[in-house]
């Protein structure tokens, strides 16, 4: 639940710093997406490193979904021993470049403040893996891939059909067996951690709970086990957005050029908002005017435009929310968007046990972490806490830290030093509890 | 390492499982795992301490006695220890109850509050006691529950726990002479730790 642009950089503020969009040949972006959309170049198609499992996937819904493509990254170096690998789950709207500029946007990776050489988790000690998620729409299986690809020839996204709204429903233990598929690829037995925050959380929580002999670590950052009715709600308003939009076409969009643009940009900034608090959106941006459009005094001067007086860009955080919106449908795919929300609500680690969450970590040796942040209202600590009761319930080996911060639910993508230092501390102990060699750099307390 | 937490340390056998409630900066259950390969895990209300504990690689949970241990399941550990604590729960009684039930052995400690120097301020001045052991005023202080040595030997009979070990150190944590006589401990113990267990356990 996060992006790259997602962060309060000051640059971010400002419009006139936009993505280039992640807009497939197939799929041209819409005109007149007017109020707050700008036109933008379509720009060219990026290749993503990706593992072919032709044999594909049995999926939670019964579908034998194949061949499937996991697209992914690696950072650092496997051991000769094949034991110091990490896999990094991503959130709803992230990717697998989460240690290296963005191909498509250009930007810094996701989490590059967190990992890489020296960084909390070290490149130069694990082997870090990060992959596309299925249903993702960044080079993995997902509803922009073509429901038919002609095997054995060249590749041709123009002529194939993509799924659409046609791709099966996926769940997070869905997205999980394609990252297993890729972790036995890459030849790797056991992996020393599996870490996320958000969506990329719940995947952690159940790769411990679906392959609990391959986890020695896992860390579930700002997450739950289950989600909650009104994280349901909130995706169902995004959605209704996108379902809204008269570009959305029946999610058959590319026969006509177009993306529902608008209806994935108000879904985004309404989810933006969730990812944020009210201290951090005062402390940014408080109730500040734009410069040149208005002012608090005259709110409705009659010389101004109607429109542009009651509905331009008055307040600076609309045009920050605005801003969010429309980088965001430039790299993001809107079937995608649909797909991805949908396995987030289906999560619930308690729905085959009767409800108790205890229930899949029973007899489970993996040592967890859970971590969550004292302001994230999205998936806050109260949540946490009934994982790690369950996690105890279960005779668990588990940490837990609530990291204070205002920043909210997108706390985890920021500059929180506690948080650094539990991330480090936590995957040294669980190196040196697993037996990898010695710390080539020094863990700082 | 507090020199009480070092006699601690040497009632519990190497390679058991043990559960820290009150774990602090983790200095104990560091030193279990270390040198006595225990699975020593901890639980600890400061969440400044869990932070500190989790990021040196210990297994800290943030949490209390009173609210947390009810989701620990039965035997789960070897031996569950409450460092000077005690006297600060909510419901001590019912605290010791979860710790048999999910350790075979719980150890104790709590500040001694029969202590000699106690008992002679509150008699001579006829104010609550300050001491370098009490040492918060009466309306600040966290210890809602102070009991004395035959107070805690008495609660164990009523709960029918068996004290395998017990002795009295002052606040260095160097062990007191009164070991044979529980009357002398009680007056010159500044600190009392327990190593308890079940009645119809060997």
């Amino acid at each position: 639940m996060w992006n790259a642009d997602s962060q309060f950089s000051d640059s971010s503020l400002s419009p006139d710093v936009l993505d280039p969009g992640d807009i497939r040949p197939y799929v041209a972006l819409a005109q007149g997406v007017s109020v707050f959309m700008d036109q933008t170049d379509i720009p060219a198609p990026v290749e993503h490193d990706r593992a072919v499992f032709p044999d594909g996937l049995t999926l939670d819904c019964g579908t034998v979904l194949a061949p499937v493509e996991i697209a992914y990254r690696t950072y650092g170096t496997l051991s000769a021993n094949r034991d110091n690998a990490v896999l990094v789950c991503h959130a709803l709207t992230g990717d697998q470049y989460l240690a290296e500029p963005h191909p498509l946007t250009g930007r810094p990776g996701w989490w590059t403040r967190m990992v890489g050489p020296g960084k909390p988790i070290d490149t130069d000690r694990f082997f870090v893996i990060c992959s596309n998620v299925l249903g993702g729409c960044m080079g993995s299986t997902g509803p922009r891939s073509p429901r038919s690809p002609a095997s054995g020839k060249q590749r041709n996204t123009d002529a194939d059909e993509p799924w659409g709204t046609d791709f099966p429903p996926v769940t997070i233990r869905d997205m999980v067996r394609g990252q297993h598929a890729l972790v036995r690829h890459l030849g790797i037995g056991r992996l020393l951690a599996v870490v996320g925050g958000s969506m990329g959380g719940m995947q952690v929580l159940e790769w411990a709970a679906t392959y609990p002999e391959m986890v020695f670590a896992a860390m579930p950052i700002a997450t739950a086990p289950f989600h909650s009715a009104q994280n349901i709600a909130f995706n169902e308003v995004s959605r209704q957005a996108i379902f809204a939009d008269p570009d959305w076409h029946g999610g058959r969009y590319w026969e006509d050029g177009a993306i529902p643009a608008r209806g994935l940009a108000v879904a985004r900034m309404m989810a933006h908002i969730t990812y944020l608090s009210e201290e951090a959106l005062t402390r940014k941006f408080g109730r500040r005017v734009r410069r040149e459009k208005t002012t608090p005094a005259t709110p409705c001067t009659v010389s101004e435009s109607q429109s542009l007086s009651l509905f331009g860009e008055i307040f600076e955080v609309e045009s920050y929310l605005r801003h969010q919106g429309s980088s965001f449908v430039r790299r993001f795919d809107a079937n995608s968007y649909l797909t991805i929300t949908r396995a987030m609500d289906w999560m619930d680690l308690g729905a085959e046990h009767d409800g108790d969450y205890a229930g899949p970590f029973a007899g489970t040796q993996t040592r967890f972490c859970v971590i969550s942040f004292s302001s994230d209202w999205l998936f806050p600590t109260s949540q946490s806490r009934i994982l790690v009761r369950a996690l105890n319930r279960a005779a668990a080996n588990v940490s837990f830290v609530e990291i204070e911060s205002d920043k909210g639910h997108d706390a985890f993508l920021l500059d929180e030093p506690d948080f650094d230092r539990t991330v480090r501390g936590f995957l040294s102990g669980a190196a040196e509890h697993a037996g990898l060699g010695q710390t080539r750099t020094t863990v700082s307390g | 390492m507090r020199l009480d937490q070092r006699l601690i340390a040497e009632m519990i056998t190497p390679g058991t499982r043990v559960l820290d409630i009150g774990s602090g900066d983790g200095a104990l259950i560091d030193y279990l795992f270390r040198t006595r390969g225990c699975d020593a895990r901890g639980i600890e209300l400061d969440m400044g301490e869990v932070t500190r504990s989790v990021a040196h690689g210990l297994p800290v949970v943030h949490g209390d006695a009173d609210h947390d241990l009810e989701h620990y399941p039965d035997g789960g550990f070897d031996y569950v220890v409450l460092q000077r604590t005690l006297q600060a729960v909510e419901r001590p009684r019912e605290v010791l109850r979860q710790m048999l039930r999910i350790g075979r052995y719980a150890i104790v400690s709590f500040p001694n509050f029969g202590h000699w120097e106690l008992r002679l301020k509150l008699l001579t001045t006829g104010r609550m006691p300050n001491t370098a052991v009490w040492n918060t005023p009466w309306y600040a202080t966290p210890n809602i529950h102070p009991c004395t040595i035959r107070d805690f030997l008495a609660l164990c009979r009523e709960e029918g726990y068996r004290v395998h070990d017990w002795m009295a150190v002052d606040e260095d944590g160097e062990r007191a002479p009164w070991r044979r006589s529980i009357r002398l401990a009680n007056l010159f113990g500044e600190q009392a730790l327990f190593l308890l267990g079940k009645a119809d356990q060997r």
